[in-house]
């Protein structure tokens, strides 16, 4: 996984409530096999008119935004499906840091196993935010997570509040999985204490004893 | 802190990229007879008999196929009568347990929880991290307790109890808390109405809900072929029934809600939480605050209605009967007494997906399938179907949708279709008027 550490970039608003991940990623391109290529299908119904052409309306269709890799969204982002292929899709875009005032459980998650900031800001702050955002000459911002803030082209900086396990994790780019094998023996020692007490193991013939109805 | 998985549910759209993962870092799956693996999403519900059309569907079903041989993890293949969606399947093979801790890559998981269990839906990356280490890292959540008191009436089901919670918590307002749901109503439904309402926890934002096991769980779950057997099973018993929350347990948040006063429920809009009573309407523009305005006349606009327009009698054009919400025999059941002795409205297309493909023979055998076909409806195979229209199985732009399925967010049933969620009697209902009407005037 990519470290995430300090962040200068455009930030493009898409203030909306519930955007759902099927709008981040539409269930129709949820069918490939890799994390890659997805950047392109973001936010497909809201991006593109019905003929595939750029809907000039849309925000990450105009410039300076194209180029964003900040996002200042709205409340419960990324509420709805667990598709881990809404943040690759936002990632492969190139947006690795999201700002909103409340995200929902499974993505915010998400975003921390893929290299992408989720930052949480209070109603005040974000009203300042968007207001930056979508006007060209302020859409600029850094965000330094070492610090934990947010500094706007003024000057204005907001402080913002961060897990410091999850902040380690990603200023370390951590490999998770390497590092909870470190437990095995601990794994190993709850296995063997609980055994098959929640039910046996599955084997395949389990499965395929019915097979062709 | 880790959480040890003891059941961990695999399907084919968010699992390729963990195999991949396992694969480059050289890792090998560590408890294969925790996992389960099935296609479901994506897979074809008519022509079982011959290859996948849609090359990337097949793709996926085929890689699959590939890593579960790769890694030893048991899968139930698409042409076994066990085959269907991942969170039917599951209680049915009695693969899901009260005390157990369950996950997949799909949000749904929280269905799961019918049984006691915690369950809830991951990520691919998560999926990764307990294909390699049976464990999850996990930070405990905020509890909150969601009591129904009193009883449904006549002809109200667990789908219009989950849609009216849905409506009073909203969309987020779950969200960091597992909910457990307890109270007259709750210990009322039968398992398949505990499911449906366990199953949409996701859509106030929990990523769990749970109702304590009782004897009606047991009885469901006992002699179900992976449940355990004899001896086993009554000292499981003992230990399941100690499962449930202390009298006076403390709560993060309580919610209280009166079951007499639900009735049937439909959405009107583009969120679960936009939902009414069959005899509401959508709303008009001064019925909600000034900040969610706009939000409230795009929603009204994609789904065609107008402001204040009433859904009793809106015209509806699809009608679909399944997903892991509504899907179970009891649920076809619910909508057969419906369509027995009627046809569905002429220029209605109404499709019956079951849950699975033991449910599939079960409704075959007691003859719900002819009653459903000689009405009019389609019959299909088993899977997820029109739930997110990744099969074949879609909305064409515009259309209007009777639903018992659990999300009507944009183009979620097809690109620019549009979702009305109900219960199976009232979806029943549509299909047979070819408008959305009031289930019970049928019954
Ligand atoms: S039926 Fe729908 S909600 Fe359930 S697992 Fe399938 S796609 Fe997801």
């Amino acid at each position: 996984m990519q470290s995430f550490s300090c962040l200068t970039g455009v930030a493009a608003a898409l203030p909306l409530v519930n955007i759902d991940t099927d709008k981040i990623l539409a269930g129709q391109f949820l069918k490939t096999t890799s994390r890659a290529g997805l950047g392109v299908h973001l936010f497909h119904a809201m991006r593109y008119a019905a003929d595939g052409s750029d809907r000039s309306d849309f925000v990450l269709n105009r410039d300076p935004w194209r180029g964003a890799s900040i996002l200042i969204a709205g409340p419960n982002f990324g509420c709805g499906s667990s598709r881990e292929h809404a943040p690759w899709a936002l990632l492969d875009f190139g947006i690795r840091c999201i700002i909103a005032p409340s995200f929902a459980d499974i993505f915010y998650n998400n975003c921390f196993k893929n290299g992408i900031l989720p930052v949480l800001l209070g109603a005040e702050a974000m009203q300042i935010l968007i207001a930056a955002a979508e006007t060209a000459g302020s859409a600029a911002m850094t965000v330094d997570l070492p610090a934990q803030t947010v500094t706007l082209a003024s000057g204005a900086v907001f402080h913002f509040d961060v897990d410091p396990d999850r902040k380690r994790g990603l200023l370390e780019g951590r490999d998770e999985i390497g590092q909870s094998l470190m437990a095995i023996d601990a794994i190993r020692v709850w296995e063997a204490a609980t055994g098959d007490r929640w039910g046996r193991d599955i084997v395949a013939s389990d499965l395929v004893d019915q097979d062709l109805r | 802190m880790l959480l040890y998985i003891d059941r961990h549910l695999v399907n084919e759209v968010t699992s390729p990229q963990a195999f991949e993962g396992l694969r480059l870092a050289g890792r090998s799956v560590r408890r294969p007879g925790g996992t389960i693996a099935v296609a479901d999403h994506n897979v074809p519900t008519e022509n079982r008999d011959r290859p996948i059309e849609d090359p990337a569907s097949r793709n996926q079903v085929e890689t699959l196929e590939r890593n579960v041989a790769e890694f030893g993890v048991p899968y139930v293949p698409l042409r076994s009568r066990l085959q269907g969606i991942v969170h039917v399947i599951g209680p049915e093979m009695g693969m899901t347990l009260p005390g157990m801790t369950v996950v997949c890559g799909d949000s749904h998981t929280s269905t799961h929880g019918a049984f006691g269990a915690l369950a809830f839906g991951i990520g691919t990356s998560e999926v990764e991290h307990v294909l390699a280490t049976q464990t999850l890292i996990q930070k405990p959540a905020k509890n909150m307790l969601v009591r129904v008191e009193g009883k449904l009436g006549a002809g109200v089901a667990g789908k219009d109890l989950v849609l009216a919670i849905i409506g009073q918590l909203g969309t987020a307002g779950a969200t960091g808390y597992v909910i457990e749901y307890a109270g007259e109503a709750i210990t009322a439904l039968d398992m398949a109405g505990r499911m449906t309402v366990c199953n949409m926890s996701i859509e106030a934002g929990a990523r769990a809900g749970l109702i304590a096991p009782d004897d009606k769980t047991f009885d469901w779950i006992e002699g179900r072929p992976l449940a355990p057997k004899g001896e086993d099973f009554a000292a499981a018993k003992v230990m399941w029934r100690e499962l449930a929350s202390d009298a006076g347990a403390s709560f993060d948040r309580i919610v209280e809600i009166d079951a007499a006063t639900i009735e049937p429920m439909v959405t009107w809009g583009t969120s679960p939480e936009a939902v009414v009573s069959i005899h509401g309407s959508a709303p008009t523009l001064d019925q909600v605050p000034e900040g969610r305005r706009a939000e409230t006349n795009h929603m009204l606009d994609y789904m065609g209605l107008t402001p204040g327009q009433a859904l009793l009698g809106l015209p509806i054009d699809v009608v679909f009967i399944g997903s892991c919400t509504n899907s179970r025999i009891e649920d076809l059941r619910a909508a057969a007494r419906i369509v027995e002795g009627r046809k569905v409205a002429p220029g209605v297309r109404a499709l019956v997906v079951p849950g699975s493909g033991a449910i599939k023979v079960q409704a075959e055998q007691e003859g719900l399938a002819t009653l459903f076909v000689d009405a009019g409806f389609e019959w299909r195979e088993a899977g997820c179907s029109m739930c997110l229209g990744m099969n074949p199985d879609q909305l064409k732009p515009g259309q209007r949708c009777a639903s018992t399925s659990n999300r009507n967010f944009e183009g979620r049933q097809g690109p620019s279709g549009r979702t009305h969620l109900m219960s199976p009697a009232m979806a029943a209902a549509a299909a047979v008027n070819g408008r959305i009407v009031d289930s019970r005037g049928l019954a």
